[in-house]
């Protein structure tokens, strides 16, 4: 899901570097609102767990890769504005370090997998989850927020692919950045992280919840917040 | 740092170890590059020619270490999953390191 450099158009990279922009600083704002010292080692650990979570491939027999983010159980455990910034710093690392994302397309990125996603799951999680503190109707939440939470920013992603063709092409028609419409893009993108990486986010969402929730219950943000 | 978040930390490090999965897994299974992340070689074979911006923009960033890997394109497994994991080290330590100078000013110090 990391878009490289090319691949999307200056009118679509611009306005969503201003807008992850917007949402980078908001969260810088709510973090010293809302948090105090001690959840800053969690925020590094939500990083460091979302940069090695993106490095499990998990493949398509024959076809395609694909990786979970982290950004569902982050958005639990640590609020949906902390998991902005713990997975922009990640990804701001993978793009300029490890050529993995565009520099480019950094904002795009960033909107996708550090602002909308995190933002999905937790209102997924709120939603289903409501105000359970375990059982079924808890665990499911998080497997859907995780789940819900990565289709969302991979469809967002066939979205932004999608629509290069309508938005700039050459002189001979051809498309100038990611040539495939979005009836191709979108599918693509959304099956499969709806059939296979989503499970995987998902499951790990649920089973991390677990974790924190028998060690460490009063940490978690999502169970905090009335 | 708390027994708890110790705990953490070693989950963290066995992940670290465990990354080279995320290399051998897909290519165990011949699976190739995630839809829409293509080079520019794998792009052309798609279609038969590169779209005009996209080879303009494409090559825009020279990262120091591409794919995670320090070896190469050559290079053999162990060599990739090596770097794979020291990969993995070099990106905790670097969003570590970010998250606290950017956090250090931020949130007041409390008891």
């Amino acid at each position: 899901m990391h878009i490289p450099d090319g691949y999307l158009s200056p009118q679509t990279f611009v306005p969503l570097y201003g807008v992850s922009f917007i949402f980078w600083t908001v969260s810088l704002k709510k973090i010293k609102q809302e948090l105090s010292a001690k959840y800053i080692p969690y925020i590094a650990m939500a990083a460091a767990f979302s940069f090695l979570i993106m490095m499990f491939n998990v493949p398509i027999p024959g076809g395609t890769t694909g990786h979970a983010v982290g950004g569902g159980i982050i958005a639990i455990l640590l609020g949906p504005w902390a998991a902005v910034l713990a997975i922009s710093v990640v990804l701001i690392i993978q793009a300029l370090v490890f050529g993995d994302g565009g520099i480019t397309a950094m904002g795009a990125n960033c909107f996708n997998m550090a602002v909308v996603m995190p933002f999905v799951s937790y209102g997924v999680f709120k939603l289903i989850g409501g105000s359970a503190k375990g059982g079924l109707r808890f665990y499911a939440g998080a497997f859907l927020a995780g789940y819900i939470g990565l289709s969302a920013a991979a469809i967002l992603t066939g979205v932004e692919f999608g629509i290069q063709p309508m938005i700039a092409s050459g002189p001979d028609g051809r498309p100038l950045y990611a040539p495939y419409p979005l009836s191709i893009a979108v599918p693509a993108m959304a099956i499969e992280h709806m059939l296979v990486f989503g499970i995987v986010e998902g499951l790990a969402t649920a089973l991390i919840l677990k974790y924190f929730v028998k060690h460490e219950a009063e940490l978690v943000y999502a169970m905090k917040e009335a | 740092m708390t027994g708890f978040q110790k705990k953490l930390w070693i989950g963290l490090a066995i992940m670290a170890l465990l990354t080279p999965l995320g290399i051998y897994l897909p290519d165990r299974f011949k699976a190739g590059d995630a839809w829409g992340e293509w080079g520019t070689d794998k792009i052309r074979e798609l279609l038969g020619y590169v779209p005009e911006g996209l080879k303009r923009m494409a090559d825009l960033w020279k990262a120091p270490v591409p794919d995670y890997n320090f070896g190469g394109e050559n290079a053999t497994f162990g060599t990739q999953a090596f770097s794979y994991i020291i990969s993995g080290v070099l990106g905790i330590a670097a969003a570590v390191l970010l998250i606290y100078l950017i956090t250090r000013f931020l949130v007041k110090h409390e008891k």
